[in-house]
């Protein structure tokens, strides 16, 4: 096994550079992912929180389909229903023949829309938990919704947020493994075409759990840090 | 637009992956609980020697995807064939069915120990000590009064992991087994009609885990008549 070893170095035959490209690339499609998913958890958030029955029932149902089903069918409807809607949409400018979404787009997206059902449920908690006071005095200061919302609610709700959007991200950067079915090539693809073609599965998955637990555990760092930073100055 | 002669014709396909979906999904999530609560136990005693390489498990099943473990013992111990045959385990490891309850067990074990060893930590420290005081011995203690609050605390916690673990069966269908999740991939890739397809599949999980979910809760009622309004 250890004279194998040289596979994963930098050298001629090495899959170093590749492995570690890749990885860079699972941290792209994981990065992507998530600020996408902060924008459908932001709008899933407001709607969880609207005054209204129909925001709140469809926010409601995005949370719970997207929480509630396999993430790797998530890929698949959106790795295919986007290349059918693709195609439909190239056909009817006179195109012809199938037209394939982007891997990386379609990884994105699906990794977005899933987290977004996550993420959505992390805001709504952080929204509840700023208190009550904090509006109350926003409105005493004659500040409109929009600046209550912005200069007072938002800065005090990230704080109560980090945490639960640090086990998000985790969940996020182990999802986008999964992207590696739909033919990205991010650290799972890659370290699948290394063991392919060197017939060393064992080392090659090896590594990949390696780098995985170091992004993971680089990045868990940052939140943490993040965290202790979004409480300095508050007495707690 | 909506074709519901298509719907009828793919729920009963798909519904034949749903015997191996549970099968896959209970078989690990018991086996999960039971090496969840051996961990958990084990680190009671703050032993160094059973602490640390626990936390060292723990640590690495949650920090990689579970992919990587799935591939990691199906196609990753398979290198060692001659071995594997030697000690008698090659039956299991060639099974991608084995292979992939090995993988959701260990990976549902290491975060069911941390849910359990939370539980455990938040028994109020009165009641184990009143029970040392009343003579009973560690173990009964553990028996009678640790592990029955505990395990109940832990039910909202573990449901959340069960349904993970549901959903992680899914996986399977990449080392080729046909659960709902694989033949919904296999319909899609056939009929081209990602959205109906997905709405069928998607259908059944939701069903499933919300029945999960119901019956956790009423166990937990159940568990909780003190409790219950």
């Amino acid at each position: 096994m250890l004279d194998k070893l040289h596979l994963l170095g930098f050298g001629e035959g090495g899959w170093g550079a590749a492995l570690l490209g890749a990885a860079l690339m699972t941290l792209v499609l994981s990065l992507l992912g998530f600020l996408l998913g902060a924008v459908f958890g932001s709008l899933g958030a407001a709607g969880r929180l609207s005054k209204n029955r129909l925001p709140r029932a469809l926010a409601a149902g995005y949370s719970t389909i997207f929480r509630g089903v396999p993430d790797l069918l998530t890929i698949y409807l959106f790795y295919y229903g986007g290349s059918i809607a693709l195609t439909a949409l190239a056909n009817l400018f006179g195109a012809t023949g199938f037209v394939g979404l982007p891997a990386l787009a379609t990884g994105v997206m699906a990794i977005g829309v899933v987290s977004g059902a996550y993420q959505a449920e992390v805001y709504r908690g952080a929204y509840l938990a700023v208190e009550r006071g904090q509006f109350d005095a926003s409105k005493a200061l004659a500040l409109s919704r929009y600046q209550s919302l912005l200069l007072v609610v938002l800065p005090q709700l990230i704080r109560h947020a980090i945490p639960g959007l640090g086990n998000v991200w985790q969940l996020v950067l182990k999802d986008s493994a999964l992207i590696s079915v739909i033919g990205l090539v991010e650290l799972m693809r890659q370290s699948q075409i290394g063991a392919g073609s060197t017939r060393e599965p064992f080392l090659f998955y090896i590594a990949a759990a390696v780098l995985y637990f170091i992004i993971a555990g680089l990045t868990d760092l940052t939140f943490r840090a993040a965290e202790a930073r979004s409480w300095r100055g508050i007495a707690r | 637009m909506i074709d519901f002669r298509f719907f009828l014709e793919i729920i009963p396909q798909l519904l034949a992956g749903l015997p191996l979906t549970l099968e896959l999904a209970g078989t690990s999530i018991l086996l999960g609980l039971v090496l969840a609560l051996a961990l958990a136990l084990a680190q009671q005693g703050g032993n160094p020697l059973a602490v640390w390489p626990i936390r060292l498990f723990v640590a690495i099943f949650r920090g990689t995807p579970l992919l990587v473990q799935i591939f990691l013992i199906y196609y990753g111990l398979g290198q060692f064939r001659p071995f594997l045959k030697e000690i008698g385990l090659w039956w299991l490891f060639r099974e991608p069915y084995w292979c992939a309850i090995l993988a959701l067990t260990l990976n549902t074990g290491a975060y069911g120990s941390e849910i359990l060893r939370g539980a455990i930590r938040n028994v109020p420290r009165g009641l184990p000590e009143a029970a040392s005081a009343l003579g009973m011995s560690r173990l009964l203690t553990l028996r009678f009064i640790v592990l029955p609050l505990a395990l109940r605390a832990a039910i909202p916690a573990y449901g959340n992991e069960v349904i993970l673990m549901v959903k992680g069966t899914s996986l399977a269908s990449i080392i080729t087994l046909m659960e709902v999740t694989g033949i919904a991939q296999g319909l899609i890739s056939q009929s081209y009609r990602a959205i109906e397809v997905f709405v069928a599949a998607g259908a059944i999980y939701l069903v499933l885990n919300f029945t999960i979910v119901r019956a956790l809760h009423a166990l937990e009622i159940r568990l909780t008549p003190y409790r219950s309004r």
